[in-house]
């Protein structure tokens, strides 16, 4: 217990060590640490830096999905509009076909039965001569007759 | 063991032949060889893991070693910083230096109080002290050091004629209290490195001798003592090392602050 020269082995012991740490322990430990920090600031920041990228990128890619779904919208009802715009064409296009054919058709039956009436008229003409004819050939006063005939024309003329 | 101390002088005797150090040399100039031989083993043990961990310091993944020396360099850095304002590259080191060499020293108190002992005795030494800090010669080595630096800053930062003044009138600042305060700041100066050394022999001391007592004891009582006594003792020797630490640290600090 009593103090005696180990005090200054104890010392220049206690020196060396003191003088060690610091040139060649203390400054490579300390600058490790400090890089290490400077390392996560900056990746605490550019993580900062991603997530605000993302979260602006969501917001475009938003916007673009909700363009996108207004134009096929859009598309849809100028594609519907069309076809109802081509259907009615078409309607018309054929109501007015079928009006068509039907005039003709119309026009065409009026001919007929007008050259029909007058294929009658003149049969019955015909016959009416024949008729006429006949009778006279039984009778004779043609005087008479042929004035009958000829009022008979006149009226069927 | 205990049986075997009392054959060869009782309890006193194996009390005394555990406190007794492995000396050479004669009067002041005797040299504790056990302590010297442990301090210096301890120390480079320190400088061997630290410097190991220093040179393959990476800012990137650090392995565990690594990891382990940063830990304990980020919490010395932590009390240097909060307790010490000025810039000096000297005063952490010093203070990773003392926190880590005194830890292991202290340490050394754990090792069952007979193992190394018996192993010297083994190799032919006579007398074998482990715990290096159970020598006043390695406290106070330490800090009548610290004691050196404290008057060194005091002188290169505030100047000789400053640093004179301010013990020859602080803190009363008058001509004819010069004597006094002279008393006073010599004691308190003085006191420094003496309570720092006293404290931490006293604790390991004490702690040492408290293990050796409950080696006397019969066998089958002697775990239920020592165990708790060794885990507490952890506390001791964690903290022991701390207060030298934050101290030294803290005499520095004023060191270089003016009144």
């Amino acid at each position: 217990m009593n103090i005696n020269a180990t005090l200054f082995g104890q010392m220049v012991t206690f020196a060396l060590l003191v003088w060690f740490t610091m040139k060649y322990v203390w400054p490579p430990l300390l600058q490790a640490l400090e890089e290490r920090k400077k390392k996560i600031a900056d990746g605490l920041a550019a993580a900062e830096k991603g997530k605000h990228e993302m979260e602006l990128a969501e917001k475009r890619a938003t916007s673009a999905l909700k363009d996108a779904k207004d134009q096929a919208a859009e598309i849809v009802n100028l594609a519907q509009k069309r076809a109802n715009a081509l259907v009615d064409e078409s309607k018309e296009a054929a109501k007015t076909e079928g009006e068509r054919i039907l005039a003709n058709a119309r026009s065409e039956i009026d001919r007929e039965l007008e050259s029909a009436k007058e294929d009658l008229r003149k049969q019955v003409s015909v016959l009416a001569i024949d008729a006429a004819e006949k009778i006279l050939q039984r009778e004779v006063d043609q005087k008479k007759h042929k004035e009958i005939l000829a009022g008979l024309g006149k009226q069927l003329g | 063991m205990a049986t075997e101390a009392h054959d060869t002088g009782g309890a006193t005797g194996y009390i005394v032949h555990h406190l007794t150090p492995l000396s050479a040399g004669e009067g002041f100039w005797t040299l504790h060889v056990d302590t010297l031989f442990f301090s210096v083993f301890l120390g480079a043990v320190f400088l061997f893991f630290f410097r190991k961990a220093a040179e393959q310091a990476t800012s990137g993944i650090p392995g565990p070693l690594q990891n382990f020396v940063e830990m304990i360099v980020e919490f010395v850095d932590t009390q240097v910083k909060d307790s010490f304002h000025g810039r000096n590259a000297l005063i952490a080191p010093l203070a990773l230096s003392i926190f880590v060499w005194v830890f292991l020293m202290n340490t050394m108190d754990l090792l069952p109080v007979d193992l190394l002992p018996d192993v010297g005795k083994a190799i032919g030494l006579e007398y074998l002290r482990v715990v290096p800090s159970t020598d006043l010669n390695a406290t106070f080595g330490m800090s009548i050091s610290v004691f050196f630096l404290i008057i060194f800053y005091s002188l290169k930062v505030k100047g000789p004629v400053h640093f004179a003044k301010e013990f020859l009138f602080h803190p009363f600042d008058s001509v004819a209290l010069i004597p006094f305060n002279l008393l006073l700041n010599t004691v308190e100066y003085l006191a420094k490195p003496v309570s720092l050394g006293l404290r931490l022999f006293g604790n390991m001391y004490a702690g040492e001798l408290i293990f050796i007592l409950i080696a006397l004891l019969p066998w089958w009582i002697q775990p239920a003592l020592s165990f708790p006594w060794a885990v507490f003792h952890i506390l001791i020797i964690t903290l022991q090392a701390f207060i030298f630490m934050v101290l030294t640290i803290v005499y520095l600090s004023l060191a270089h602050e003016s009144h």
